[in-house]
């Protein structure tokens, strides 16, 4: 089932991907065809079989929950494009009216 | 004599017997590195100065331990490169994306600290993919590393850059990782050993993170010998990574195949389903007859199934975009790589993120994004989830029967860059040998078994158990001891 354009603007939205008409409509080709592909999964009966929710289910070890040193702040905020006060500035997230 | 000639465990003997100093050893790799490098391009950074302090480092300790009888680490003063997806501190990384231009990391990634703990100096970042996304480099934002046997063709991917540095000779071993074969692929079609361990076996601290439930941490070295050093030293619990395993890491002993039938008692499983019509006859031929040297080493084989193999492709397309998808939501322009400016917040993510991340992050993005949308995620995602089971109950009925598994690596060799371009599903059709042994988590290697008429390497894999790496070493170390395909090299000339 092939795309429409209009719903890979909708994905795109989702994904927080700026993106022009020409670059829309040639993703909805390309993901048509991926698509279309996948869907032969759909012919596999998968009647009673549990879904794989995690390889290493049988080894997971939680580290002990004890504080212990961390990077400082100044050096995480190093790669910042954009820091006040020793924190992370970014433009206004609501309209400022 | 050139060191750059040398494999690892030979410069790791030189450097323990004296007279050739990491520092000597370090500026023959720089060396090449700066001869080679505008042609290949298989580093995105050059870390000279950072590696040739670590070298006189490195004597230092060897000249201690010299005067001691404490047995050095073969790793000890060892040059690796290490794929740009794995953060070193200080040293600038990209993962080939122009949304992580200039960034710098504050950390190391565990797989890299205990090979520098050992003694190892890193000596630059490979290309790779953007964010690993690829089989070839092509999709690098900082352009595509050649192959070292043939210039116009790539060397795979996405640790194409690792693997042409080792197989050019610019370092004896390199870090790749592996989400779908990008090991395994990129070490057959350059020639070299490429390990993908078992899922958890290397912990993915510092790992940009990818497909987390896929991604692996291995090496690629030239021979198996030199692969089993540093897989051995990189392996094991970290209490940084929830899913490293906690489990014994076996020492590799690989002296005992020096006997004459080091296979003896060894059940290989050859599955039909990895000898499809289409492929390359001089990929199907070179695997089958290095299937008949492990019999003359007193292996048994057998063929085996594995029924499901032919979904592993759209499995893997919904299960790494959907991570991905995830996982590259963190790239928004505020804590790290550079802002694209706009009025409000959104405006900045949407700019940020469509200019700054190339098509196929882009397309796995949306890819996955659609696969977990409302209406859509038990058509895809938890199907995906299901059959991925299936696949991984093939494995587990298989290896009921064999010890491992042999097939081929990729159904062609290297092919010319720009082959696949605009047309992302025969790319994927790369990987279809590699991407079932990341979905079931068990453990592979790649590894040189011939040359096509035109030259280019082909590459077997063997598949194994759940951390039974140590086995699939074994068998391709007993391999190497009777054939020198991996002994081949390209570029010699040059240097």
């Amino acid at each position: 089932m092939p795309l429409t354009v209009e719903e890979v603007k909708h994905i795109a939205t989702l994904a927080r991907l700026e993106l022009d008409e020409q670059q829309l409509a040639h993703y909805c080709q390309q993901l048509s065809a991926i698509l279309d592909h996948v869907a032969k999964l759909s012919r596999v009966d998968t009647t009673g079989v549990p879904a794989t929710s995690g390889l290493a289910a049988e080894a997971v070890v939680l580290r002990a929950d004890e504080s212990r040193p961390g990077l400082e702040p100044e050096t995480l905020l190093r790669n910042a494009a954009s820091i006040e006060n020793g924190q992370f500035k970014i433009p206004p997230v609501f309209d400022q009216e | 004599m050139d060191l750059t000639d040398l494999t690892l465990l030979q410069a790791s003997a030189a450097l323990a017997k004296g007279g050739t100093s990491s520092v000597d050893l370090t500026r023959a790799c720089l060396k090449r590195i700066e001869q080679l490098e505008p042609t290949l391009h298989a580093f995105l950074y050059v870390a000279g100065e950072k590696a040739l302090a670590a070298a006189e480092e490195a004597d230092r300790q060897l000249e201690r331990i010299s005067r001691s009888t404490s047995q050095e680490s073969p790793l000890l003063g060892i040059p690796v490169a290490v794929k740009d997806v794995l953060v070193v501190a200080d040293l600038p990384c990209t993962a080939g994306s122009k949304i992580l231009e200039g960034f710098v990391p504050p950390f190391t990634a565990t797989a890299v600290q205990r090979l520098q703990a050992a003694g190892a100096i890193v000596i630059g970042k490979t290309n790779t993919d953007e964010f690993a996304m690829g089989s070839s480099t092509e999709n690098s934002a900082y352009g595509v590393t050649r192959n070292p046997w043939a210039p116009g063709r790539v060397p795979g991917g996405s640790s194409g850059g690792s693997a042409a540095a080792v197989a050019a000779h610019l370092v004896p071993a390199a870090l790749g990782t592996d989400t779908g074969g990008s090991v395994r692929q990129p070490a057959a079609f350059c020639g070299v050993t490429g390990l993908k361990p078992t899922y958890g076996r290397v912990s993915r601290y510092g790992l940009i993170a990818y497909g987390s439930s896929l991604d692996c941490v291995g090496p690629l070295a030239r021979s198996a010998a030199d692969a089993a050093v540093l897989f051995a030293v990189m392996s094991g619990r970290d209490p940084l990574d929830a899913t490293s395993a906690d489990m014994t890491v076996p020492g590799i002993d690989l002296a005992e195949v020096r006997q004459a039938s080091p296979l003896q008692g060894l059940m290989i499983g050859i599955p039909d389903e990895y000898f499809v019509a289409g492929m390359q006859a001089e990929v199907e031929a070179g695997v089958r007859d290095a299937i008949a040297v492990l019999e003359r080493l007193g292996a048994t084989v057998v063929p085996v199934s594995l029924p499901h193999t032919e979904y592993a492709l759209p499995v893997y397309y919904i299960i790494a975009p959907a991570e991905a998808s995830a996982n590259l939501a963190r790239y928004d322009g505020v804590r790290y790589g550079p802002r694209e400016a706009g009025e409000a917040m959104w405006d900045v993510f949407y700019r940020t993120r469509g200019r700054r991340f190339g098509p196929e992050v882009e397309r796995r993005i949306m890819l996955g994004t659609y696969a977990l949308s409302a209406g859509y995620y038990d058509a895809y995602y938890g199907q995906a989830q299901k059959v991925r089971t299936l696949i991984r109950r093939d494995f587990e009925a298989a290896f009921t029967q064999v010890d491992v598994i042999a097939a081929p690596v990729a159904p062609t060799t290297a092919f010319p860059i720009g082959a696949h371009a605009g047309d992302p599903l025969a790319m994927y059709l790369e990987d279809i040998f590699t991407l079932p042994a990341n979905l079931a988590g068990v453990p592979g290697l790649a590894f040189p078994v011939g040359f096509d008429g035109t030259g280019l390497p082909v590459g077997m894999q063997l598949m194994g158990r759940h951390f039974q790496e140590d086995l699939l070493l074994r068998v391709a170390h007993a391999y190497q001891q009777v054939t020198d395909w991996h002994r081949r090299r390209p570029m010699r000339e040059t240097a």
